[in-house]
């Protein structure tokens, strides 16, 4: 199984990003989906601690796990959690260079299908490329 | 005369002192060209790591600046939080198992330091950043060095004070700020700020023992 991590400033926007990537994928309980925002007061930011805690509960129940940033520092703060993890671990990590929703969309849509770590972040990163509004 | 881990203690409280008395400059500058949150997250983060450091008795440099850095990481929330926190995660793992080294191995330090603030941040000097207070510093206590620590810290100081004020004409490459591209031209980095403020209290701590 595939874990995808959802990092954002927000935390109601983390865990509504995650709702709608479990909802709208029909990933169900083949993709572990979570998200992790806020700073450690519960306001607008992100902190490293809380990143890092959530790698290291989905890391053992996975194969590897996705982060899907969403701007600035959540992507500084990923990078510095995935640092902080042993070896073993942080080579199961992949960031995502993708739009936070579509790009966990698309993951959530690709590994509920099987795919492993390294086609899971293609897809991710081919959120880039939607177009959403041409129809 | 050695840099010792008792002035890296003080230079951390003064550091935290003055981010309080600053935290709303920092945020001025903040809110010209980034997201004004500088100010307040640093000064959150500073105080976390005033708790966190209070009452503890620290042996080498490596265990004071491992929790400075984890707490910055984990309480700032901004990308000063992941930035500084590389800063001194790195400075304390070169330093770790020592109580005391000199101008130029504090120099190298923090030279380790800023190679993975840089390499988190993929910022180079002239990015607007604190890179550009930050690295004219070390280059300065490397070149002064072989005058005396106190001319070596004092022309750091000098040194970062330059490269802060550097900052106001350049085009902003990184971070909240380089998403304004010409309009980020004219400001004082608040990131540049903040390190120039770090070096003086650096001195500081060394000028009073």
């Amino acid at each position: 199984m595939i874990g995808i991590l959802v990092v954002s400033h927000s935390e109601d926007a983390a865990k509504g990003i995650k709702d709608i990537a479990v909802g709208m994928s029909g990933a169900g309980d083949s993709v572990l989906i979570e998200g992790v925002g806020g700073n450690d007061s519960g306001g607008l930011g992100v902190s490293v601690g809380k990143i890092f805690d959530a790698l290291s509960a989905m890391l053992p129940k996975t194969e590897g796990v996705l982060v899907v940033p969403d701007l600035g520092s959540s992507i500084l703060s990923s990078r510095s959690a995935i640092e902080l993890l042993p070896p073993e671990d942080s080579s199961r990590v992949v960031m995502a260079d993708a739009p936070v929703l579509e790009g966990a969309m698309m993951a959530a849509v690709e590994a509920s299908g099987g795919s492993d770590l390294a086609a899971v972040a293609d897809s991710a990163m081919d959120a880039r490329n939607l177009q959403k509004c041409d129809h | 005369m050695a840099f010792t881990i008792k002035m890296a203690r003080a230079a951390v409280e003064k550091f935290n002192a003055v981010i309080e008395e600053k935290k709303e400059y920092l945020t001025d500058l903040d809110s010209a060209i980034g997201d004004a949150d500088h100010g307040i997250n640093m000064n959150r983060g500073m105080k976390r790591i005033i708790d966190k450091i209070q009452g503890k008795d620290y042996a080498d440099f490596g265990g004071l600046f491992r929790d400075v850095a984890m707490t910055i990481m984990s309480v700032v929330g901004g990308s000063a939080g992941p930035l500084y926190g590389t800063f001194f995660m790195k400075l304390g793992q070169k330093l770790a198992g020592q109580g005391e080294v000199s101008v130029e191995e504090f120099a190298a330090a923090m030279g380790d330091g800023l190679s993975g603030v840089m390499s988190l941040g993929k910022s180079a000097v002239g990015d607007k950043t604190m890179v550009d207070a930050i690295d004219p510093a070390i280059n300065a206590l490397k070149e002064h060095a072989p005058e005396g620590d106190a001319a070596a810290w004092d022309a750091a100081v000098a040194a970062a004070e330059g490269g802060m004020k550097g900052t106001i004409p350049m085009l902003a490459r990184r971070g909240r700020s380089s998403y304004l591209g010409e309009r980020s031209i004219g400001h004082q980095d608040p990131g540049a700020t903040s390190s120039y403020y770090l070096v003086s209290c650096l001195r500081d701590a060394f000028a009073e023992g």
